[in-house]
């Protein structure tokens, strides 16, 4: 199975008052989490992004862990204290451009031995583009349009070197292997560029691509382009309905199934009996959805605020208004139906005689795993053997810590269900992973070259 | 008299174009990682003040000024490609535990608010060594490769026309604005923002975070920054400077500059300009500390130098706008000497040939700086701002509601 690592960041998930719980920004957290994701062979560590700070009715939000360092800064550094696992980064596709996508990934790829990954999401809020030149809003098909456009330059960028571009040879005084190595040219709506590459190409050719697509069009278009998808589904049911489907679309588009591997987020919950687990998770829920972070995740659906409205109280009655004014901004919307989502939890509230506090307590538990390592781990394997998952990415509520004690623990179960590799035998991610190389070394096309 | 600031300029297998070519050189590890992090640690071992890292968002070019639009010189015969610059220095980051870390990036084409955060993450990861080498792009086919904008081709002799000056005024001007948005960015978070009070649940106090609220005529950013503020505060920044246009951005916006006297002779009118160009400006930050430039051959005698020297340039004469000096480290320790005594504070090194040049002025003129007592013996504590005496500043922002 894949396993990776989430580091626990901006969001009301993370615990920051747990006495465990410590810098999310200096460098030594991230070395921490990193080596003992290494420590437990996993595949890949995952770093999320954010361009802008959020906001709920024009102030800075300051309940939950706010700022984050550079993701390329973070994993270049990252790659100098560890050997095999793989560094991904979320990183946005409006608000960069491929030329230098391409060469920080390559030289993120260079610099770490062939353990690149990106995750390529688009970026739905105009307010991030306070913050740059090109600024604006983009609407929904153009943001998928320019992300897929922005991959394919970025494809066709490093593979503008092919993998015997540099000859290096002093006796023959020959440095490149031709005067056309670089050349490129993508014209499509979004971008119109020429001229010539600058990176060599990295160990893997192309780095690993990750996407996060759930609705139809962003399923289709992780199914044609990618190589992991990022899911949200995590309940057993749900994950193998979104895995048959995946891989269908994979599989009617030419590509192999396998060669689309699906890692849901999941965070692990551990106690030595599973009634200390229980007792945990119950804790370290209502530690995340206080009541204040109750209001603030519904307003999150009804886009308005809601602070009169009794977090113990029913599920409030009052309509969403989504086309208001964004109340809160700088975080990925929840759901395109806010009414049909507000309608949900009014149901689920009734069904269960929940208040509004306990419906998003529910809404939102990421632990799927909760028990004793023996039990995770069965678990845990219980979605892999059966076509649910391709694998994990595994976080905890405490920060840089949490990790700990499932690489301890867990981990050693899974090793000795022979589900889990007890040491790295490939060099890249690609390898980890199960991915082949890209098709081609990379050769520039033969026009170009037959010119120099 | 203060000893002496010494940095070196990393690019490539050397300065020269014909440097991968030399024996001591390693052409077939240009693009790996164990490279430039012997580089980094040998610079370490020298105790360096800073390494520069040259970068660029186009091919390299024999001489640009010559080139097509496609930037090109097809050449076949010199190195060409780079890794990122910001990205090896992150790298070379937790390798190394004193030395700067500066490597360039353009203000032409890299957003701002990129430039920030990436410099911010720099300084947090090496503990406050991060510095950034600011520079402009005039190429057109750099231009090019992005396709948001179009530069005037600029050849050799269209650089006097009224169309390039312009153009290049509109970037240095530009570049000037990036620089002011990145350094509010860096104070968009006052110190003590982070408060993690758990009796009021807040993990931050919002009135320390600030809005930077910038408008120019070649972009707006909003802020604040996504990165709390790092060791420094304010990173080093650091500017290549030939000319009056140059000399008032590096007065405008950065720490340190680097010139690029031909003599000794030369300097006094350097600084004058320099001094000029400050006061034009009406610089409010600390005076510029000033580092002059140099392409170095070394070699344990000087005849061994200049044979070197002439081996390089059989396959090409090197294009330097910096003095070049073929000589023993000896002859080098004196020319340094005569240069801080004529008022810089120091040198920025380009060795010649890597690692070659390199280790021979770690190894063998440091040693000789430091009997003649114009260098460190031992990196002091401190970050790099410290290093050059540039004191830590509060953020501007500081008692300024948000």
């Amino acid at each position: 199975m894949i396993l990776g690592a989430y580091f626990p960041g901006v969001n009301h998930d993370t615990v920051w008052s747990d006495p465990a719980s410590g810098s999310h920004i200096d460098f030594a957290s991230f070395e921490h989490w990193a080596r003992t994701a290494e420590r437990g062979t996993f595949d890949l560590l995952f770093l999320a992004e954010g361009l802008r700070l959020r906001t709920r009715g024009g102030q800075v939000f300051d309940q939950d862990v706010v700022g984050r360092p550079d993701t390329f800064t973070v994993l270049a550094s990252l790659a100098a204290v560890t050997e095999h696992i793989g560094l991904a980064g979320t990183i946005n596709s409006t608000f960069n451009e491929p030329y230098e996508l391409a060469r920080k990934f390559a030289t993120l790829d260079i610099l770490s031995g062939g353990r690149a990954a990106w995750n390529v999401v688009t970026s739905s809020d105009a307010d991030t583009g306070e913050n740059f030149r090109r600024g604006g809003y983009l609407g929904h098909s153009q943001r998928y349009e320019r992300a897929g456009e922005t991959l394919d330059a970025v494809r066709a960028l490093w593979d503008s070197w092919g993998s015997d571009a540099v000859v290096a040879d002093p006796a023959s005084g020959r440095f490149l292997r031709d005067g056309h190595v670089g050349d490129f040219a993508f014209r499509g709506a979004q971008f119109d560029i020429a001229g010539r590459f600058s990176t060599p190409r990295s160990p893997q050719g192309h780095p690993v691509v990750l996407q996060a697509g759930e609705s139809p069009a962003g399923r289709d278009f992780a199914a044609s382009r990618s190589d992991a998808i990022f899911s949200r589904y995590q309940k057993f049911d749900e994950a193998r309905a979104f895995y048959a489907d995946v891989k269908a679309r994979v599989a009617k588009v030419g590509r192999d199934p396998d060669q689309v591997k699906i890692l849901p987020s999941a965070s692990v919950i551990l106690g030595d009996t599973e009634a200390e687990a229980r007792d945990r998770h119950r804790d370290v829920r209502s530690r995340q959805v206080d009541p204040f972070t109750a209001i603030v995740l519904a307003e999150m659906v009804w886009n308005r605020d809601l602070s009169q409205v009794d977090p113990d109280g029913p599920v409030p009655e009052l309509d969403p208004t989504p086309d208001a004014p964004k109340w809160i901004r700088g975080r990925a919307p929840l759901t395109q139906d806010a009414h049909g989502t507000a309608e949900a939890w009014r149901a689920l509230g009734r069904e269960h005689g929940w208040s509004l506090r306990e419906v998003v307590t529910h809404v939102f538990d990421r632990a799927e795993f909760v028990g004793t390592p023996a039990q995770v781990a069965a678990e845990i394997d219980r979605y892999v053997q059966n076509d649910a998952v391709d694998g994990f990415i595994l976080g905890s509520y405490v920060s840089p810590a949490g990790l700990d004690e499932v690489v301890e623990k867990v981990v050693p179960q899974l090793r000795d269900r022979g589900v889990l590799r007890d040491r790295y035998t490939g060099s890249t991610l690609r390898e980890h992973l199960g991915l082949r190389p890209p098709a081609g070394l990379g050769e520039p096309p033969a026009a170009a070259r037959t010119a120099s | 008299m203060a000893p002496i600031h010494l940095a070196v300029a990393l690019d490539g297998a050397g300065w020269h174009p014909a440097a991968w070519r030399e024996p001591g050189a390693r052409p077939d590890l240009l693009f790996t990682a164990r490279y430039w992090a012997a580089l980094a640690r040998a610079a370490e071992r020298g105790l360096l003040d800073l390494v520069t890292i040259e970068d660029g968002l186009g091919l390299q070019s024999g001489d640009h000024l010559a080139a097509g639009i496609d930037g090109a010189d097809r050449r076949t015969d010199q190195v060409r490609g780079r890794l990122d610059a910001e990205l090896v220095a992150a790298f070379v980051a937790p390798l190394t535990r004193h030395v700067g870390l500066v490597p360039t990036v353009t203000t032409t084409h890299t957003e701002p608010f990129h430039i920030a955060s990436a410099i911010s993450t720099l300084d947090h990861d090496s503990h406050g060594r991060a510095g950034w080498r600011v520079q402009t792009s005039a190429r057109a086919d750099e231009a090019a490769h992005f396709g948001r904008r179009m530069l005037p081709e600029i050849r050799r002799e269209t650089l006097d026309t009224p169309e390039t000056v312009a153009a290049v005024a509109d970037l240095f001007e530009e570049a000037a604005d990036a620089v002011e948005v990145v350094r509010r960015l860096w104070d968009s978070w006052e110190d003590d923002a982070e408060i993690r009070d758990a009796a009021t649940n807040r993990f931050l106090d919002r009135d320390k975070i600030h809005t930077i609220d910038f408008e120019g005529r070649f972009f707006s950013v909003r802020g604040p920054g996504i990165v709390p503020r790092s060791p420094q505060g304010q990173p080093l920044v650091v500017a290549l400077a030939h000319a009056r246009a140059a000399y008032e951005l590096a007065a405008r916006a950065a720490d340190v500059v680097f010139t690029t006297p031909q003599g000794a002779a030369d300097i006094p009118a350097i600084l004058g300009e320099i001094r000029a160009a400050q006061h034009a400006v009406g610089r409010t930050l600390p005076p510029l500390r000033v580092l002059a430039d140099l392409v170095v051959v070394l070699d344990t005698d000087a005849d061994a130098a200049h044979a070197r020297l002439r081996r390089l340039e059989e396959h090409g004469p090197l294009r330097s706008d910096a003095a070049v000096l073929a000589g023993t480290p000896t002859a080098l320790a004196d020319l340094l000497e005569s240069w801080r005594d004529e008022g810089v504070d120091g040198s920025r090194l380009r060795p010649a040939v890597l690692p070659t040049d390199l280790d021979a002025i770690v190894d063998r003129l440091v040693p000789q700086l430091q009997e003649r007592g114009l260098f460190r013996t031992a990196y002091g504590p401190g970050t790099l701002r410290e290093r050059f005496g540039l004191e830590r500043p509060a953020s501007r922002y500081a008692g300024v509601a948000a």
